[in-house]
Formats: structure tokens, sequence, C-alpha cells
């Protein structure tokens, strides 16, 4: 078929970044996507817990230690995950590999508390249902913080090579923050679920 | 010419057309041998495969089918044993929705969308390649389990307690729950990458309303898989769970219970039907407008009725569990979202017969499928209507009408306009038109052979014939229409050895296929046939719903693209309008790695719950040399 040119393009920039990037959107297809798997699992621990005459079964609500001091440090993580969104976006070179860095250490730090949660559940997978799902639970949250921790770790490697100074890479940075957040906010309903619902 | 013939920021205006369609050929072609084959990320040649393969698992599944037809035809036959055919049906089953049905859809998405909303690869491309492997892993994984006879004999929807620790012995139901495991894994990739598409890949001008309607249909149904194929990959992965480390997620004594499995295999199973009727109904509403020669009558109803749909397919679940004693309030809300899901398809029936009816349609091949689908399709809903009201439904539970009724929505539904789709895009996508002649045979064969085998079974349902027993006795008078009904599969087989056929001798001899052979008017008709590696030399234009109609003659394009690296567009979501150039990555070996790493993973774990901690790190490395940059062009930016 005959072209007609109506459009010239030269000038747009060479990468779309945040809403211009497909990457950006195929992160929120992911997270939509792990999202309902993460609510099926709390959907699954509400129909055990109401099919139960009581609650936790055969045991006592897990201790409330390890899990929340994993929870703190999570929420704290939030504040430099927010920097280094923003030393992204300005493309700071220099910020963003300290940032990377810090984000990397906050990343391994909760993986300490959570090898003392398990343990600190006082029940077994495979003592009863109420365990099964816990450790589900559980095990999934800690796939989620141990996948993505070791992405922050590649990229920030790929940050001190010279690969790092690219529009491209601050986009990936960014990406892998906005993760981050959400593997922080998919936390706290299954905290709330783990540790205090067996406690009303 | 080579690449460092080529100043970095030359743009396409630099070249002339025949050097510009040269030097984009080389760029984003598939090199010749076996590396180039497992290295391409073109997402021509993995839909094709996807389609060839998911083709290839329909032949075998039904030659399963034949297998129960024959057991069948007579009273006390002896053709098969209770133990293989538990597997057979199963097989026939699990290998008919996750290998063909959805997969076939999606390769048909993965095929025709980049094309049709005019950009030259699919987004995330080398995800693409990673799970058509992860896909065929799983079916060569179900079909040699069959051979071994390890076979699954649990049933499509592998209900516990059978399939769980206590009745499952053995390896048959894992493997079950872990076909589920790959084929959902590859689902999911390409939902998201077929919404990524959609939203940021269009041609510039294709708003939300110039989107093709088969687009709209891959785009709704692609969120239908993101939010429901997740329920599937939970079930199986705790049923794997109850199986080899002991948790009591199904097990009433420990505090589980039986009917969580339901619930959570009904949650996907029911969107599942749509996953597979929306993409036909995409279908049916391009071959109806091309052969109507009119644009479609209701564009903005069909697209909501897509919406109704997708949206009310995920309130329709427990309809499938009418009888295992659920509040009597529950059962009436499913009733009555079950019958409201009818209206939707309703207006599209409408939509499709007034385009029709103000049209001059042409009864090519396609559209004739089309008139098969819309007959069987509209008896496989009124059955549906009846089996959502709950006495009805308990009256004809895990019966022949049963059988019955979803056969006539799924083949009737889905596979019809599937197979007119074969006869549509085959000129597009093999560059030979299929055999006029031949193809009505097919389509007169498939539809007798279809309602002869299929009508039967719900008289067969209604006189008591339960599902999935593998003979019955001379006493209960079912031997005359099962005979019937087993010699009626034989014409639709011979319907389907006719395709094949056709399909086959047309790749080689048949007619030359011009661009447009059908005078359509979507964008997918305005490139080669087959399209080029880089789909179209320059990116479309759009300026209304169907550039091939109103621009007859000459296709507006834009210029300024470079030369150097795979390049495409980015546009905004709801207008379209151009955001930036974006770069779109190059062949590479390594997903073809990263699934060989993810199966001997998936597989080694139905073993020993160990091997997802190992196996991890295979999967980790080939993963990282995927993602890390090669320093080529496309990463410029």
């Amino acid at each position: 078929m005959r072209h007609r040119a109506v459009l010239d393009v030269s000038d747009l920039p060479m990468h779309g970044l945040e809403a211009a990037s497909p990457t950006w959107w195929g992160t929120f297809g992911f997270m939509l996507l792990e999202g309902t798997g993460f609510a099926l699992v709390i959907a699954i621990y509400l129909y055990l817990l109401s099919l139960a005459p009581q609650w936790p079964i055969g045991a006592q609500p897990p201790r409330l230690g390890p899990g929340t001091i994993l929870t703190v440090i999570l929420v704290i993580s939030i504040v430099p995950n927010y920097w280094i969104l923003k030393w992204a976006r300005e493309r700071d070179l220099r910020k963003v590999r300290v940032g990377i860095v810090v984000m990397s250490l906050l990343g391994i730090a909760p993986i300490i508390p959570r090898a003392f949660e398990f343990p600190a559940l006082g029940i077994s997978w495979d003592s009863n249902a109420y365990g099964s799902i816990l450790w589900t639970m559980l095990g999934l949250h800690t796939t989620h913080i141990v996948t993505d921790v070791a992405d922050t770790l590649v990229l920030a490697a790929l940050m001190f090579t010279r690969h790092g100074d690219n529009p491209r890479r601050f986009g990936d940075v960014q990406d892998n923050a906005l993760y981050w957040n959400f593997v922080v906010l998919t936390w706290l309903p299954l905290y709330i679920c783990i540790y205090w619902l067996p406690r009303l | 010419m080579s690449t460092s013939d080529i100043a970095p920021d030359a743009r396409d205006t630099a070249l002339q057309e025949k050097a510009l369609a040269e030097r984009l050929a080389s760029l984003w072609a598939t090199p010749r041998g076996i590396l180039g084959a497992l290295s391409t990320v073109d997402h021509k040649i993995i839909g094709r495969r996807y389609i060839v393969t998911a083709f290839i698992f329909l032949l075998l599944g039904g030659v399963l089918a034949l297998a129960i037809r024959i057991q069948l035809a007579r009273p006390e036959n002896r053709f098969l044993g209770a133990d293989i055919y538990n597997q057979v049906f199963t097989v026939h089953g699990s290998n008919m929705m996750f290998l063909f049905a959805v997969p076939v859809m999606e390769a048909f998405g993965v095929y025709l969308v980049p094309l049709m909303v005019g950009t030259r690869n699919i987004a995330f491309p080398r995800l693409n390649a990673f799970s058509y492997w992860i896909y065929l892993a799983g079916g060569i994984t179900l079909w040699a389990a069959l051979a071994l006879d390890m076979g699954p004999d649990i049933g499509w929807f592998a209900y516990v307690p059978l399939s769980g620790p206590q009745f499952g012995a053995g390896k048959r139901a894992d493997i079950w729950a872990q076909m589920i495991t790959f084929t959902e894994l590859s689902a999911l990739a390409v939902a998201v990458e077929i919404v990524v598409t959609v939203f940021k890949q269009r041609a510039p001008g294709m708003s939300l309303d110039r989107i093709p309607l088969f687009v709209w249909s891959m785009l709704v149904t692609s969120f239908l898989i993101i939010m429901a194929m997740p329920a599937i990959m939970v079930a199986s992965t705790t049923l794997i769970l109850d199986r080899l480390v002991g948790t009591h997620f199904y097990n009433p004594a420990e505090g589980g219970d039986v009917l969580l499995w339901q619930h959570l295999f009904w949650f996907f199973g029911h969107p599942e039907v749509y996953i597979i009727f929306l993409p036909a109904v995409g279908m049916v509403s391009s071959i109806v407008t091309t052969f109507a020669r009119r644009p479609i009558v209701g564009y903005l109803p069909l697209v909501l009725a897509l919406f109704a749909t997708g949206i009310l397919a995920f309130g329709l679940w427990v309809h499938h569990m009418f009888v295992v004693g659920l509040p009597r309030v529950g059962e009436s809300f499913f009733t009555a979202s079950s019958m409201a899901i009818a209206v939707p398809n309703g207006i599209q029936i409408f939509c499709w017969l007034a385009t029709l009816w103000d049209g001059r349609p042409q009864f090519r091949t396609p559209l004739l499928f089309v008139v098969a689908f819309i007959i069987t399709f509209v008896i496989g809903g009124l059955t549906g209507v009846m089996v959502a009201s709950v006495p009805l439904d308990t009256q004809v539970h895990d019966t022949y009408f049963v059988v019955a009724h979803f056969h006539y929505v799924l083949i009737g539904g889905a596979v019809f306009p599937l197979l007119g789709a074969v006869y549509y895009w085959y000129p597009k996508i093999v560059g030979r038109m299929m055999n006029e002649r031949l193809g009505r045979w097919v389509v007169a064969l498939l539809f007798v052979g279809f309602n002869l085998t299929f009508f039967p079974m719900h008289i067969l349902g209604l006189i008591g014939m339960p599902r999935r027993v593998y003979t019955y006795g001379p006493e209960m008078h079912w031997g005359g229409l099962n005979l019937f009904v087993s010699l009626s599969a034989v014409i639709l087989a011979v319907g389907f050895v006719l395709f094949f056929y056709d399909a086959i001798r047309s790749a080689f001899s048949g007619e030359i296929a011009p661009e447009n052979p059908w005078g359509a008017p979507t964008l997918e008709w305005a490139t080669s046939s087959p399209p080029p590696s880089c789909n179209f030399e320059r990116i479309p234009v759009v300026s209304g719903s169907y550039p091939l109609w109103e621009e007859p003659h000459a296709l507006s394009v834009a210029t300024g693209l470079r030369i150097n690296r795979r390049e495409l567009l980015v546009t905004s979501i709801s207008d379209a309008s151009p955001q930036a150039r974006e770069s779109s990555p190059r062949n590479s070996i390594w997903p073809f790695l990263a699934a060989i790493a993810s199966t001997v993973m998936l597989l080694s774990s139905i073993f020993s719950p160990w091997a997802v901690v190992w196996g991890s790190v295979p999967i980790a490395v080939t993963l990282i040399m995927w993602f890390w940059p090669k320093g080529t062009p496309e990463d410029i930016s």
C-alpha cells in the first residue's frame, strides 16, 4: 500500500518515563496479578476462620515480636524508597547509587526478623489448616521480599557499571521502587490477619 | 547494508522505500538455524508456533474424544478399562481447556493484536518467547504422563478429596496440578503483554473509540486472565502442598475444607469460560464487519457488553456448586447473576444480526462459520439459562445434559468462530488462501456432525446417564442413543480431518494471497501477506475506526524513526497521541534457557520440596542474563 507521511515523530524522546513507559505499566499489571493472589490467600484465611469453632486452632496466637519488628522496618523503608523515586526522576546518579545501596540493605534487613517469625507462629504447617495457611502466607510474602531484594541487588550492581547513567536505568530504579511499595503494602493486611485477628 | 554504514541517529526519511524495507528487514530479522529459532522474539513467529501447537493439542484431544465415543458406543464395552478411561477423559478435558482453548485464543492475540494496533512487536517480546516455551513444557508434561500411564485421572476440575493425598495415590494429581502452573504462568505472561501493547503501543490517532473490537475483546480477556488465573494457581499450589508436605487445606479432620477447593477452582473456572469465549466474540465482530461490508452496528454496546460479561463472569462461580448444599440466599443470587449474563450476550447477537441485516453479506467460509456459531451458541446459551436454575440443575447435575451444554457453548461459542478466524486470517499469516470449496464442506460437516453428536446428549442426560462413567449396563436402554452419538462423532471427525487437510495443503499450494484479500478495514491488512519482520515499514497513523475503508488508496504514516535500532512508538492511553520513540528488545536465547530452568524446577518440585530452593538458582542466573544490558543501540536513550 502507498504511504502518505502525515506525522513527524523525530523530535520525540527515545525512551518514555513513568506513564509513557511500557515497563511501568507492565509493573502495574504484575502488581494486579500478584495482588489478586494475595487477596485470595487472605480470603482462604478468612474462609477457614469462619468455619473453625475456635481460632486459632490448637495453638496460642503467634508471638508479636519478630513480625512487628519486620513491619516497622518495612514501613520505615518507605521513606528512603520515596527519596530514591525522587532522585531517579531527577536522574541524579550519585544519590541514586547511595539510595539503591540503602534500599538493598533495607531489603535484606527484614529477612532477619522473618527467620524468627516462622518459629514465633507457634504451630507447624502440618499440624492443622490454621498452621497451613499461616505458613503459606508467610512463605508467599517471604518469596515476595526475596525476589524483590534479588532484583534490587542486581540493579544496584548495574548502577555502578557503565550502564548506570542512562534514563532507561533510572526508569528501572523507579519501577523497582514502586514494586517495593507494593511489597510493603501487601504485607500490612497479612500482618493484621496473622497477628491481630486471632487476638480479637 | 550493515549497522556500521548507518549514522547512529539516521532516520527512516534518509532512505528510499526499497532501501528502507531492506534495512528494517535485516534489523528485525530472525536469523536462520536452530539458535535463531530458539532466540526469536518476533510475535508473528511465536504466535504462529502457539497456534500450530494448540491445534496439535486439539487433534490429540480429539483422538481421546473418539476413544471415549468408541468405548461408550455400546453397553459393557471393553475397549478402554475403567482406569484408562479415567485418564482419557481427564486428559481430554484438561488438554482442551488448558492446552488448546485458552492458548489458541491468546495465540491469535499474540499474532494479531500488534498488527491490528499498528505496532512492530508485542510489548515485552522476550517474555512472550518465554511464555511459549513454558506452555510447550506444560503440554509435553501432561501428554508424556498419559503415555507413561501416569496421566491424571481426577477430572479436569480435580475435586478433592479424590485428588488429595488420601485417594490420589502416585503422582497423577501432581502432574495435573503442575501442568496448571505451567499453562497459567504462560497465560498470565501473555495477558500482561497484551494489556501493555493495547494501552501503550497503539498507532497514533487510534483513540479508545477506534480500537478494533477484536483488540477490545483481547484486552478484556487479558484482564480476566490476570484476575482469575491466580485463583487456580493458588488452588493447584495448595493441593500440591497438601499432597507433598502434609498441609491440611482440604482435610476437614484438621480444620480444612473440601468445598474450599470448589470455590477456588470455580472462581477461576467460570471466568475461564469467558476467557475462551470473549476472544471468539471479537473474531466474530471482525468477520461480520468485513463480510457485511459495513461498519458494525452498535460499536459502543458491543464494547460495553464485553466489559459487562467480564465483570459478571466473576459473579457466577457458585452455579457450578448448586448441589453441594449452600445457603438458599446465595443460590438465588448466583441464579440471578447467571441469568443476567445472558443480557450482554443477547445484545451482541442482536448487533451482529443487525449488521448482517443492513449490510451486503458475502457468505464466504468465515461468515458461514459465524452463522454456525450464532445458531449453536444460542442453543447452548438457552440450556445455560436452564441450568442456572437450581431445581433444574439439581436434576441434571453431573449428567450428559451438562456435557451437551458446555460442548454447545465451547465448540459452538468458541471453536466455530475460531475456525472462521483461521479461514479469515490464514491468508495474512501464511500468505496463501485456504480453499473456499473445501471450506464450505468443512463448515457443513462440522455443523451437522456437531449437532448430531451433542444434541442427543441432552436427552441422554435427561434420562439419567451420568457423565464420566466408563460403561453402562444394557438394562439402562442408553445404548441406542449412544451408538447414534458415536456414529455422528465420525462425521464431526471427518470435518476436522478435512479442515487440517485444507490448512496443510493450502500452505503449499493455496492461491497466493494479496495484501487485503477480503477488502477488510483494519490495519493488519495494510501490510504484506505475510507481514515483514517489522510488521510495518512505517508506523500507521489513524483518523477513523475503519482506516482501510476510509483511505483505501494510501496509508497515513509517521516518519522520523531511527533505523539503527528496533524502534516503535509509545502513545497515550486514551487518545493515542505519540509520547516516545521506544526501543524493542532484540532476539535472545535467555528466555528459552530461563524456561528450561523453570521447567526443571517445576517438575522436580513434584518430587521434592527442596527443588524450589536449589531450582531457583539457575532461574535467577538466566533471568539476570536475560535482563543485563548488552550495550546494543536499543539500550540507548
